[in-house]
């Protein structure tokens, strides 16, 4: 028992702040995972006798213009919302990871020339990049992944790079070579556990980012295809229709706000459980 | 005697001073400093030499240029019939020289238990274990710790615990050799003296060669069978171990001894003040390079430089005007 309490999912539970985002997150994915099953109705399905529907029995959080349950809208957004993010995270960590280690490792012209990469990528402004990129590409998912991508892969980069660097010349490092050590060896089995840590706080803290891009280019208009049920198109059309019913934007709005204060208290939780030092750079 | 294991002649490590563009600019002979300059040496199979020196004097880079951790601008290095200066093959030559790190915790990967550390080694050199619990139980014993620190991790231990999982772990292939840097740093005095007592009994037991960098004096008499003195990435006097406490011939050495706090406040003694700072490696004074801090030294020290010689208290020093016996206790 002793062990469990001290292993990192037992300081998560302990951490009330860590629990209260966990059970949110559960929640998210059991809904995003279960849509079809729990839906109450089709969320593509218009009812025109139905528009603009205030919460009741048959339509938990009410329904839009054209008479779809806002609901089970919400939920197949929730699903678009959790695979952008996951699939746009992954992408740009491994991206990060790859090419901050080679900075790390890499001859100083080369760590020069990355540096100055991700640094140009990061001063670019997501939403005028997202704005150009859109301009470019047809609309859909691939577009927000590969906006949130170019944008976000830097910083991982940056992480990964300065772990890297202060690593490789670490005594225990040294040591390993002294031993006989492989490069291969060095990498995997000592430089990329010590790694994990930073990166891992760092992806879990860019979820809810990602996930806000996802809505916010939706709700530009330049994010999913028009009448796909993506948590910022629910925005756009409970803006849109303000005046005939609050209700789709503040259903919109609350898996939005539960997502992101969810990933972001489990970020702050690992990153204090995980790496206590990191706690004053954000 | 027997051959000597190790063999180093006119060992010179560069470090550039200057980087990137500016090296350009820079005279050829000011874009690097020498922090080892021609430094030789022979240490015999068998035998424990002890290198000291103060910070800065090169210990560690010549530990380190043995080792290949740190390149080799000059001289020839040879080990067990290999030639360490001709890009060997590092891996076979690590197999048979081990090195042990002044940081006891920060040497061990973070994130390995101990009895991942300790096997380590034959992962390395692709060495099949029968049984792997077991050798590391017998490694982890020799090095007096208990079974119950297997599944640890570094930093659930103490400098001494975590010195001896280095002990062990550079033991674990059964070495020719063993460079241990500041075995010693960090530990409480009861710690130096169970890790040094440990060494003792290893070495003797597996007829261990060591060469042991540190600038803890009490420990040499306990541990060494030579001394060799470093100054300036130099070596200035070489010889065993008693002749060097009791009458050394270079001032620098008797400077170096007699520094060293005395346990017996009743003992009398003589204090040898240097003067002035070691110098820096790019400013390295003409002559012998110890000239402008010995209190010995006279007008022609400034104009010729000092080759390691035969020295009438036994040993080798490089001095004009090595001190003898008698003046010590005159």
């Amino acid at each position: 028992m002793s062990a469990f309490r001290h292993s990192l999912l037992g300081r998560l539970l302990a951490d009330p702040m860590a629990l209260f985002a966990m059970v949110i997150i559960a929640a998210l994915v059991i809904m995003a995972l279960l849509a079809d099953v729990i839906a109450p109705h089709d969320p593509g399905a218009m009812n025109l006798a139905d528009r603009f529907a205030p919460p009741s029995a048959t339509y938990w959080m009410g329904t839009d213009n054209l008479g779809r349950d806002t609901f089970s809208r919400l939920l197949q957004g929730g699903r678009i919302a959790l695979y952008v993010a996951l699939t746009a995270v992954t992408i740009s960590g491994l991206i990060g990871l790859v090419l901050g280690m080679l900075a790390g490792f890499g001859p100083r012209w080369l760590d020069n020339a990355l540096l100055f990469f991700f640094d140009a990528l990061r001063a670019y402004p997501t939403i005028i990049l997202a704005l150009a990129l859109a301009a470019l590409m047809p609309r859909g998912l691939s577009t927000v992944i590969i906006v949130v991508v170019i944008t976000s892969f830097a910083e991982y980069g940056r992480v990964v790079r300065t772990q890297t660097l202060s690593l490789k010349n670490s005594e225990f490092i040294l040591a390993e070579r002294a031993m006989g050590a492989s490069f291969g060896r060095i990498v995997f089995h000592h430089i990329l556990p010590n790694v994990l840590g930073p990166f891992f706080i760092l992806a879990a803290m860019n979820l809810p980012v990602v996930i806000t891009i996802e809505a916010g280019m939706s709700f530009l208009g330049i994010g999913v295809p028009p009448g796909t049920p993506s948590w910022g198109a629910t925005l756009k059309d409970g803006f849109d229709y303000i005046r005939n019913t609050p209700w789709i934007l503040l259903s919109g709005g609350l898996p939005l706000i539960l997502a992101t204060l969810g990933f972001t208290f489990l970020g702050e939780a690992l990153r204090d459980q995980l790496d206590p030092r990191l706690r004053k750079t954000r | 005697m027997t051959a000597p294991l190790l063999t180093l002649r006119d060992v010179v490590v560069e470090f550039p001073a200057v980087r990137g563009l500016k090296a350009l600019t820079t005279a050829p002979e000011k874009r690097n400093v020498r922090a080892l300059d021609g430094v030789s040496l022979d240490v015999a199979s068998g035998e424990t030499l002890a290198i000291v020196g103060e910070s800065g004097s090169g210990k560690t880079t010549l530990a380190r240029a043995i080792n290949g951790l740190v390149p080799l601008a000059g001289g020839t290095v040879h080990f067990d019939g290999m030639a360490l200066h001709e890009g060997p093959d590092w891996h076979a030559v690590r197999r048979r020289m081990a090195m042990m790190f002044q940081d006891p915790v920060g040497s061990l990967s973070p994130r390995k238990t101990v009895r991942d550390l300790i096997l380590e080694p034959f992962a390395i050199h692709g060495i099949a274990l029968k049984n792997r619990r077991g050798k590391a139980l017998d490694l982890l014993a020799d090095a007096g710790l208990g079974p119950d620190f297997l599944h640890r991790y570094p930093h659930q231990l103490s400098g001494g615990q975590a010195r001896r999982v280095g002990v062990a772990r550079a033991l674990a292939l059964t070495p020719a050799l063993v460079l241990a840097d500041e075995p010693t740093a960090g530990l409480d005095v009861s710690v130096q003296g169970e890790i040094l007592n440990l060494m003792n009994r290893i070495k003797s037991g597996h007829g261990l060669t060591t060469l042991i960098i540190t600038h803890n004096l009490n420990i040499l008499r306990h541990i060494a069978d030579r001394i060799a003195v470093m100054y300036l990435g130099r070596i200035v006097e070489v010889g065993p171990v008693e002749r060097l406490l009791t009458a050394p011939a270079h001032p620098y050495t008797r400077a170096l001894m007699a520094a060293n706090p005395e346990p017996d406040p009743t003992a009398r003694r003589e204090r040898i003040v240097l003067k002035g700072e070691t110098p820096a490696l790019n400013a390295r004074p003409p002559g012998c390079e110890f000239h402008p801090r010995c209190p010995v030294a006279r007008a022609d020290c400034a104009a010729r430089v000092p080759q390691l010689e035969p020295s009438e208290t036994g040993g080798r020093v490089a001095c004009h005007y090595p001190l003898s016996r008698e003046s010590l206790h005159a």
